[in-house]
């Protein structure tokens, strides 16, 4: 529905990308997958598609001006972030090196989902690896931690405590 | 009254019912609001008639809800709890602002409209009681809430993106009030007592979450049929949870459907006054 992006529009989108999350400043909003698109719409207009990862996700406000100030600074004055919800966020679209920073930042990365993720129960109870010393042998403590994308755990080995970016 | 902004304006225009047969997703993909900064995309077009309706009842049914969730905050059993239903409020709080949003201005809807104008059901407004009550209203409307959406977001009306997004978010909460159900059914004599009394007290509430409510785009054979599968999972459940199935009629005095023509209980009241108190004393505020 739209032409190539320009070498102009991929440099932006790589800018954008590049902003921390706000929650997780460990990875990057183009780590995280949320960054779905970014349109040049005249000399010096921008269009920004973000998508949130929950429906009430707080950080989307944050994520939106943080990319709009950083387009700025690079000298588009007319930044505008459009929320969109469809195709739906998914922890898949995390991206290797997402993951790989989340682990090593002791949150344990989302398992793949296996794509329709609505069908039947909610998959928590696969093995998972503790951040801390990499057993598999973990239980669930909370289904709903610090934020509404992690679950609370604990590692049966190492007794520390741990988040866990839960599939969605 | 102040602002109905909702089912009294009757602004037919376009067919009731038939979803904009599933064109590009793009167009029926509202923007968070205009509060938040992230601007709704300009020229959006509002839904009218019998959507717009139908966007009032599912939004008040999940924004109500997640008030009351709210309430539990500093007074939950354990701080997980807390947590886990402060994170369930919010996932709600989203779904509600967006669904607003399509029916029209967010903070108006939600902050000035008189009881008789709200248009959720009637369990979503019922106290949160004990623990246990809590968990039965939520086991009662998340495994509803999870049929619903999974057909929406099939259908591809004007509520399929919201939905396709948030039924993923309640399956874990029908998750969650499943594995508290059995905790608390088939554990100590006392919690068995209590879940049994929650699960039978908001029993008469549950007949109304299956009323038809024009302008969803559903199948008109969808209500009995997802009624159906909604017994038959909360009878597992329960009967995992060694709880019995309630007998009693699932609905009240008043005719099911009572909360969809804006016909409430009385502590909804109460709870609005709270909800929209900060609002209406201080209009235009913001954080």
């Amino acid at each position: 529905m739209t032409a190539a992006p320009t070498p102009l529009e991929e440099r932006l989108r790589e800018l954008a990308g590049s902003v921390p999350d706000p929650e997780l400043p460990v990875v990057t909003l183009a780590e995280l997958g949320v960054v779905r698109g970014l349109r040049l719409l005249g000399p010096g207009r921008v269009e920004v598609e973000l998508t949130p990862t929950y429906t009430g996700c707080p950080a989307v406000e944050a994520m939106a001006s943080d990319i709009e100030r950083v387009l700025r600074a690079d000298g588009i004055p007319e930044v505008t972030v459009r929320t969109v919800l469809s195709p739906p966020w998914t922890t898949d679209a995390i991206s290797a090196e997402g993951r790989r920073k989340l682990a090593e930042s002791g949150i344990a990365p989302p398992r793949p989902t296996g794509g329709a993720a609505t069908d039947g129960p909610v998959p928590v109870d696969l093995a998972l690896r503790c951040p801390h010393c990499g057993s598999t042998t973990t239980s669930l403590l909370s289904r709903f931690s610090s934020t509404a994308c992690k679950a609370l755990r604990r590692c049966d080995s190492c007794r520390e405590p741990f988040d866990h970016f839960k599939e969605l | 009254m102040t602002a109905d902004h909702g089912p009294g304006a009757s602004a037919a225009t376009g067919p009731a019912n038939g979803p904009a047969n599933g064109t590009a997703s793009r167009a029926n993909d509202p923007g968070i609001g205009a509060r938040s900064g992230v601007a709704r995309p300009t020229g959006e077009p509002r839904l009218t008639g019998a959507p717009a309706t139908a966007a009032l009842a599912l939004g008040d049914d999940a924004l109500v809800l997640s008030h009351r969730l709210a309430e539990w905050a500093g007074h939950a059993p354990v701080l997980e709890e807390e947590v886990a239903l402060a994170n369930i409020a919010l996932d709600l709080l989203g779904q509600a602002r967006l669904l607003l949003s399509l029916a029209g201005d967010e903070d108006e809807l939600a902050y000035l409209r008189e009881e008789r104008a709200f248009r959720n059901v009637q369990l979503v407004e019922q106290p949160n009681g004990d623990f246990a009550v809590t968990i039965a209203r939520q086991l009662y409307f998340s495994v509803h809430q999870e049929l619903l959406y999974t057909r929406l977001a099939a259908g591809g009306g004007p509520f399929a993106a919201v939905a396709a997004k948030a039924v993923k978010e309640v399956a874990y909460h029908r998750d969650h009030a499943e594995q508290w159900t059995l905790r608390l059914g088939d554990g100590t004599e006392e919690s068995h007592r209590r879940m049994s009394a929650a699960v039978n007290g908001l029993w008469r509430f549950t007949g109304e979450l299956f009323q038809p409510l024009e302008g969803l785009g559903l199948d008109p054979a969808a209500p009995a049929a997802m009624e159906a599968e909604w017994l038959e999972r909360i009878a597992s459940v329960l009967g995992r949870a060694t709880l019995s199935v309630p007998d009693g009629p699932r609905h009240g005095a008043w005719a099911a459907g009572a909360g969809r023509q804006g016909l409430h209980t009385e502590p909804f009241g109460r709870m609005l006054a709270e909800m929209q108190h900060l609002h209406r004393s201080h209009p235009g505020a913001s954080w």
